[in-house]
């Protein structure tokens, strides 16, 4: 299979995404139902050409063809398989193209998802998908061609691919990650086109729904695996470093998770329509941004790829242009019209108002500390950089009141929310959270101000939605009916608070109580943390298929009984010839054990960093629940009956553009 | 005072309120943890304040890096090729980290000048350069080519 193919298909589809972008979206303007028949033709056939590309660059990678460039750059023959699959999307090109075939699978399961939506909704947002893929194609085509060639001196091996890369994380940590980032593009085009036929409403509201919290899903999964993966494989057992490529994914997961809860409100009750908007427009712009921020260079690290100015210059117009088309749409089109849906101050709505100030404040400063170095350093005002200490004393007490308002917002109800019968209900699970954060410094034998805050917004947040749970499940027919009768979105919402609870606890546990020590130690010392004993035992070579590896054997064990053994590595790859550390684990629902060898310090001595991490686990853990409950929570009977029942066209009322302006459909 | 135009005013009050806390914090918590960078070159001329945290980076200096027997203290010379400053760290190099390699620290220069870092960043690609060296290499290299360029009409 030529690798020019690749290409071919790759100019075939930016020619289809073009007609996609214009055709439907002119027919739906020009009420002309033949050309708005064209969107779903059109989003298949440009993401059956994406998929032929990435096929043939997939195959170049596995059958070794070191006669395209990025291959000979990122692969090896001696790279077992599955890296050599992994690869595709391990540099700067294949990633980009991994991020476009992403983007049309999106086109495509909202051509096949949206048969119940008015034709010209559908339309317009795979029309604006269209204009998102005209850019991505143009970008991958112009700048960065993953099928170029190296002719005729081909070479006879590869590369390698990076060693920090050849590991399961890299597998599946960007493709769950680009998932979520480009999955935003979803609620952007609806928002967009919600904007642009005027038809802002409940069923809007209603449609973009899932599609944001699947994306949020994935990108929940996708953060969480790349701190995990940082965790075990950067080797220095971190998890989380605010460096500024994790803010630029946890951004858009903020705004994300802001944008659930408003469009929750803009479902059942129509306000904060405009706002709303407002935020799937920025949501979708922070992926742009992060992708900006990862791929142009500009950034000191471990994600950048390497640097082509042109390449910056692209995504920032590309940037630009969205952010500016979309805010003079929206000034345009936005609703003027006062809702006068009245709620009053305690109201659910009020809660998830302050829900989203809050998830827009830590937005900002994350936003802040990641622009404010890049634009003083563009400006050649110095170079400065923020450390992990501003994050930890801003984002912390952002997060801490995040929970405290999620525990009282869980009983508010819609329209109004009486005042004492909420601090009743407060209560018990202030009494609970009380005992949790005094019990875990006790047991943890030191009193931190951080870790009784965050261990009491973490309990208030599991009692709290514990304590609804027995409310709303009580049933005359027992407890298990009541259970039963609860909706799966209830469900879902149950989850991913409680995943939140669960990483809020993690991440207060193992930064106030972790223990980390660098020894230097030679084979027979022993180290204790926490009464546990580290001995290292000795110390081998060994070699593996592309590497050679120092390996130390490292005993642990509590008053004289064995926990585990140990074999932290130093590995040296033969190809690259880099350097890296491969931490020995012992991993636990309650606490990880962690070494990682050091370089060799003496004649018979090595440095090593042995850590005690508790409730590690449960940041991750967290991340998957909160994942699992989106997927619970689109999995809802709500969006899939009427799936079944044909849409009359008196539920969905053919109005005219302007109408959906006037009047909110809840106030009818 | 009307209690619609009143519930107005103690929502835009309290907004004002959380408003001015948080760019009070803001700018107070990144006054506390910015940490300017700055060359061998700059450090060398008294430009860099002691005490305070600064990041500096360059060159690590072939020959330089001595090890604590009895511990993990290390020091090491890093350079622009025009001066050097001396660096201290006690714990454990990345894997990068060798002679001849770019690193860019964090820490603070003590009162005999001598920078003790308490991270130390190499990166984990053999042919990256950190930004920052690269700029300040290259300003030493030009200020170097504009000396020889002003020596030559001496001769």
């Amino acid at each position: 299979m030529f690798p020019e193919f690749g290409q071919f298909s790759l100019i075939l589809s930016l020619l289809l995404a073009i007609l996609l972008a214009t055709v439907p979206l002119a027919g739906s303007l020009a009420g002309r139902a033949s050309l708005q028949a064209f969107a779903r033709p059109l989003a298949a056939g440009q993401f059956v050409f994406v998929a032929i590309a990435f096929g043939v660059l997939t195959y170049a990678f596995m059958v070794d063809d070191f006669s395209v460039a990025y291959v000979a750059n990122n692969s090896n023959s001696l790279l077992p398989w599955y890296f050599k699959f992994s690869a595709v999307w391990g540099a700067h090109e294949g990633s980009l193209l991994l991020w476009m075939l992403i983007l049309a699978g999106w086109t495509l399961a909202v051509a096949i998802f949206s048969r119940r939506l008015p034709a010209v909704m559908t339309s317009q947002v795979l029309s604006v998908m269209g204009m998102v893929s005209v850019g991505f194609l143009l970008f991958l085509l112009m700048t960065s061609n993953p099928f170029d060639r190296i002719l005729p001196n081909v070479p006879t091996n590869g590369a390698d691919l990076n060693p920090l890369l050849q590991d399961f994380g890299l597998i599946v940590h960007p493709p769950m990650l680009y998932m979520g980032y480009v999955g935003f593009s979803v609620a952007f085009a609806f928002a967009i086109a919600a904007l642009i036929n005027g038809r802002l409403d409940a069923a809007w509201a209603r449609w973009s729904r899932p599609w944001t919290t699947v994306a949020w899903a994935f990108l929940s999964v996708g953060i969480a695996l790349g701190s995990w993966w940082a965790y075990y494989e950067l080797g220095w057992g971190g998890w989380w470093f605010w460096d500024p490529v994790e803010n630029a994914s946890l951004l858009p997961w903020l705004a994300g998770t802001a944008l659930m809860h408003s469009l929750a409100v803009t479902e059942k009750r129509g306000v904060f329509k405009s706002w709303t908007v407002l935020l799937a427009i920025l949501t979708f712009s922070l992926s742009l941004l992060g992708a900006f921020l990862v791929r142009s260079g500009v950034l000191t690290s471990v994600h950048a790829f390497a640097s082509d100015p042109t390449r910056g210059q692209f995504l920032l117009a590309l940037l630009a242009i969205t952010i500016v088309s979309s805010l003079t749409l929206y000034a345009f089109r936005a609703p003027v019209v006062h809702s006068r849906i009245r709620y009053g101050s305690a109201s659910r709505e009020i809660f998830l108002l302050l829900n989203n100030v809050l998830l827009m404040a830590a937005m900002l400063l994350v936003l802040v500390g990641t622009l404010y170095p890049l634009i003083l350093d563009y400006l050649d005002m110095g170079r400065l950089s923020i450390g992990e200490p501003f994050y930890n004393l801003t984002f912390s007490p952002v997060a801490i009141a995040v929970g405290l308002l999620l525990g009282a917002g869980i009983f508010s109800r819609w329209k109004k929310t009486d005042g004492g019968w909420l601090a009743r209900k407060l209560l018990w699970p202030a009494a609970v959270s009380l005992i949790v954060a005094v019990l875990v410094p006790l047991w943890m034998g030191k009193f931190e101000p951080w870790a009784f805050a965050g261990c009491f917004s973490a309990a208030w947040i599991v009692s709290a939605t514990a304590r609804d749970l027995l409310d709303k499940s009580a049933s005359r027919q027992g407890r298990w009916h009541g259970l039963r009768r609860q909706s799966r979105s209830y469900y879902g919402m149950v989850l991913g608070h409680l995943g939140l609870a669960l990483t809020m606890a993690g991440a207060t546990v193992v930064s106030n109580y972790g223990v980390e020590r660098d020894v230097r130690m030679s084979p027979g010392d022993t180290v204790s943390i926490e009464n546990i004993d580290f001995a290292f035992v000795q110390i081998g070579e060994r070699q593996g298929a592309n590497f050679r590896a120092e390996t130390a054997q490292v005993d642990i064990s509590r008053d004289g009984r064995k926990i585990a053994t140990l074999y932290p590595e130093k590995r040296q790859y033969t190809v690259q010839r880099s350097v890296m550390t491969e931490a020995g684990i012992d991993a636990g629902l309650a606490r990880d054990l962690f070494v990682a060898l050091g370089e060799q310090v003496g004649d018979n001595a090595w440095a090593m960093r042995i850590q005690y991490k508790p409730l590690i686990r449960w940041i991750w853990l967290g991340s998957l629940f909160m994942a699992a409950g989106g997927i619970l929570a689109i999995a809802d009977r709500r969006y899939r009956i009427r799936e079944k029942v044909p849409v009359k066209p008196a539920a969905l009322p053919d109005r005219e553009p302007d109408a959906g302006r006037a009047v909110p459909e809840a106030m009818s | 005072m009307h209690p619609k135009r009143k519930k107005r005013l103690t929502l835009i009050l309290f907004l004002m309120a959380g408003l001015s806390i948080a760019i009070g914090l803001t700018t107070y918590a990144l006054r506390q943890n910015i940490s300017l960078f700055y060359d061998p070159s700059q450090i060398a001329s008294g430009e860099a304040p002691g005490d305070v945290r600064i990041r500096a980076g360059g060159m690590v200096e072939e020959g330089s890096v001595q090890r604590d027997p009895d511990s993990l203290r290390v020091t090491f010379r890093v350079t622009d090729f025009e001066s050097s400053v001396t660096m201290e760290y006690t714990g454990i190099l990345p894997d990068l980290f060798a002679e001849g390699q770019g690193v860019v620290a964090t820490g603070r220069l003590n009162g005999d000048r001598l920078f003790v870092a308490d991270q130390v960043l190499a990166k984990h690609d053999e042919n990256y350069m950190p930004p920052e060296v690269m700029d300040s290499l290259e300003k030493a290299a030009a200020r170097a080519e504009s000396n020889t360029a002003q020596s030559i009409p001496e001769y």
